[in-house]
């Protein structure tokens, strides 16, 4: 990898615990997590890569368009994540935070719905406190200052969490939100998964800093850079960043120091501008299995009920997507739908004209 | 300082009184809806139109941000999903060319790319328009650019009634509004405002000078053009109807092909460049829909393919009322 040695702990010193879950699955300096919230995050990683497999098989199958998988991210998604209590919270991914979301409280019907096209299943359901994903890169960025800036306007004691990567840190929409979260002094929590690459740009030529949570200094707020790998480091600084939000502290960024070890999407083809050496050197130090080796380690689940809980996982993802699939198609003039409370008089009648196309 | 207009009585104001006045009855109405921006706070606007509103509502409600259009637009998306109904100021239209991402792309289409979940009752309020002698980019007239994003209304003014009237319906739209305030009539145009409780809805045109032998279309500050225009056409024995649209989207269709079936022709007039520009949405949607009704093709009249220039020679730019008067002398005599 050409990234810099991770120097563990902060940017700003005042805003980390030394809690570390190292390769081998030994964890040293504080256990930031209980067994249950290890054990819950052990099950969303094996999920998300349950999620990443079917749906790049149902892509290969043409019945999912498109499909960016987390590989290599688990931890730094998952342990930021659940930080956030789903029915105070509020949660604003990108497009590479598939285990959030759905621990956010998306149900996975939803979640598989919007993947395969059946678009009236697709929706956020009420109550669950979740934008949509982004595709457009940092847009989602003054959303969730301005979502914060209402939990803070309204006097609810309540955090937003925001994702973005380290190419989403080179756009305007970076700069102008944190700066406004800075200043409005919000309860936000910018998450930067920095995985080394926007699509083919490595990190080195997205910036001439060596650190991305450096640039927290220049928007008032405490920045930390952390192992993205390291469950406990990721939790343990979004824990203590959501809960400096929640007690008026203002706004954190996050720098979750990881690796794309998959392909930014199913279009694309990471052998054309990176050596297999890196990937394979990433895959040594993958996240999931520091956590699978120190639940091993310590009793949390026998070799048994691990194989037993991986088969469940798979199997209740194999049920959903069956059960997405027969889910009915959606109608032509469903593009019509929630464009506006009314529909003006021409876009009323190109509707008509679209239902009267489809139907011959 | 201006106080909140609850009366229903008829007050003369000028369109800047009557922006104010709504913004000061819709902020009392619904403690929920707050005004920010650049400068519209302790300032009250460098055109002073949200003055005393920090007074009056404090600064919770009514205040200033970072000078950065993209995060202020942004940022209201956010403030709308967390119940809040936001009233952003962008100081100039032509200063969106910096947010137009979050307009167009973002704000517009969240009722939709959330599918329903999110909707978004945001109304931007911007100045726009030529003849003020702004410096670059002050005046450029990019209200059109928006119809191309679907999902935000445009609305534009002309007198103060309707600035009153729409300012309200904008702000308790569920749907996003961008609100095009005609920065050289702010203090020039003034007229009655009768304050509505149920305003019509948008989407409707208005015959604001009736005639017969050819309709002038326009929106904004263009409409006064052709208000001028029609009195000089009137002295040469050419009677003229101005039609004010009042919104682009939604566009009053049927108002439009009736305005211009009635007299058979049309000049439709803009200050943005001709090319592209929405006249020839006008253009196109009368002669696909009132065809054979026309006695002579529809004319544009519209700012020059350049870029906006300086001050000193921005009525070479401008649509004038030589050209309009010239323009519909031609639709008529041929």
């Amino acid at each position: 990898m050409t990234q810099q040695p991770i120097e563990a702990g902060a940017v700003d010193s005042t805003v980390t615990r030394d809690a570390r879950l190292g390769a081998d699955g030994v964890a040293s300096g504080d256990a930031p997590m209980s067994r249950e919230q290890v054990l819950e995050a052990y099950r969303l990683m094996l999920q998300s890569q349950a999620i990443d497999d079917l749906a790049i098989k149902l892509q290969r199958l043409k019945r999912v368009g498109l499909y960016a998988p987390v590989q290599g991210q688990e931890a730094a998604v998952v342990g930021s994540a659940l930080a956030l209590d789903p029915r105070r919270d509020w949660l604003v991914p990108a497009s590479r935070e598939q285990p959030a979301m759905i621990r956010h409280g998306l149900p996975l019907v939803n979640f598989f719905a919007g993947y395969m096209g059946r678009l009236d299943s697709a929706g956020i359901p009420e109550g669950v406190k979740l934008l949509p994903r982004q595709q457009a890169i940092a847009a989602q960025l003054p959303h969730a200052a301005g979502l914060a800036w209402a939990m803070k306007l309204r006097k609810e004691r309540a955090a937003v969490m925001v994702y973005c990567g380290d190419g989403a840190s080179s756009e305007g929409d970076f700069h102008e939100s944190l700066n406004l979260a800075g200043v409005m002094h919000v309860p936000l929590v910018v998450v930067v998964i920095n995985n080394q690459y926007a699509i083919s740009t490595p990190f080195h030529k997205q910036t001439a800093a060596q650190s991305l949570a450096s640039r927290a200094i220049g928007y008032g707020m405490p920045g930390i850079a952390v192992d993205g790998n390291d469950l406990f480091a990721v939790y343990a600084a979004s824990d203590d960043a959501v809960r400096r939000a929640l007690d008026g502290g203002g706004p954190t960024l996050i720098e979750c120091r990881t690796y794309r070890v998959g392909f930014h999407n199913t279009s694309d083809n990471p052998n054309d501008y990176r050596e297999q050496e890196e990937v394979s050197a990433a895959l040594a130090d993958d996240p999931t299995t520091r956590v699978e080796r120190y639940v091993l380690a310590q009793g949390l689940l026998s070799p048994g009920a691990m194989a037993q809980l991986k088969v469940e996982i798979r199997a209740e993802l194999d049920a959903v997507q069956r059960s997405v699939a027969d889910l009915p198609r959606p109608e032509a003039d469903f593009i019509f739908q929630n464009v506006y409370d009314v529909l003006p008089a021409r876009t009323e009648q190109q509707r008509a004209e679209t239902v009267k196309e489809d139907r011959r | 300082m201006q106080e909140p207009q609850t009366v229903a009585a008829a007050e003369d104001m000028s369109i800047l009184e009557a922006i104010r006045a709504a913004l000061f009855a819709e902020m009392a109405r619904d403690e929920r809806v707050l005004v920010f921006g650049m400068d519209v706070g302790t300032l009250g606007g460098v055109f002073r139109v949200t003055q005393g509103l920090q007074q009056h509502f404090g600064g919770d409600r009514v205040f200033d941000t970072p000078l950065a259009e993209g995060a202020i637009v942004g940022a209201s998306v956010g403030l709308a999903i967390g119940g809040m109904i936001p009233v952003p100021e962008i100081q100039f239209l032509g200063f969106t060319y910096q947010a137009f991402h979050q307009i167009g792309p973002q704000l517009a289409r969240f009722r939709s790319r959330s599918r329903g979940r999110y909707p978004m009752p945001v109304t931007i309020r911007a100045p726009d328009g030529g003849g003020v002698r702004t410096p670059e980019f002050h005046a450029d007239a990019v209200e059109s650019q928006f119809t191309q994003t679907p999902g935000i209304k445009i609305v534009c003014p002309a007198f103060p009634d309707d600035a009153r009237n729409m300012l309200s319906m904008a702000i308790r739209d569920p749907d996003p509004v961008l609100f095009v305030e005609p920065q050289r009539l702010y203090r020039t145009v003034r007229g009655p405002v009768t304050v509505r409780d149920d305003p019509l809805p948008f989407g409707r045109a208005r015959i604001v000078r009736q005639g017969s032998d050819v309709t002038l279309i326009a929106w904004s500050a263009a409409v006064h053009l052709c208000l001028t225009a029609a009195s000089e056409l009137q002295s040469a024995g050419i009677s003229a109807s101005v039609l004010d649209l009042r919104t682009l989207v939604p566009l009053d269709v049927a108002g439009l092909v009736q305005a211009v079936t009635s007299t058979g022709r049309a000049v439709v007039v803009h200050e943005a460049p001709l090319t592209g520009g929405f006249g020839a949405e006008i253009s196109a949607t009368l002669h696909e829909e009132a065809f054979l009704s026309l006695d002579s093709p529809v004319i544009r009249v519209g700012g020059r393919d350049v870029p906006y220039p300086p001050g000193a020679l921005e009525d070479a730019f401008l649509p004038t009322v030589p050209r309009i008067v010239s323009a519909a002398r031609k639709a008529v005599e041929g």
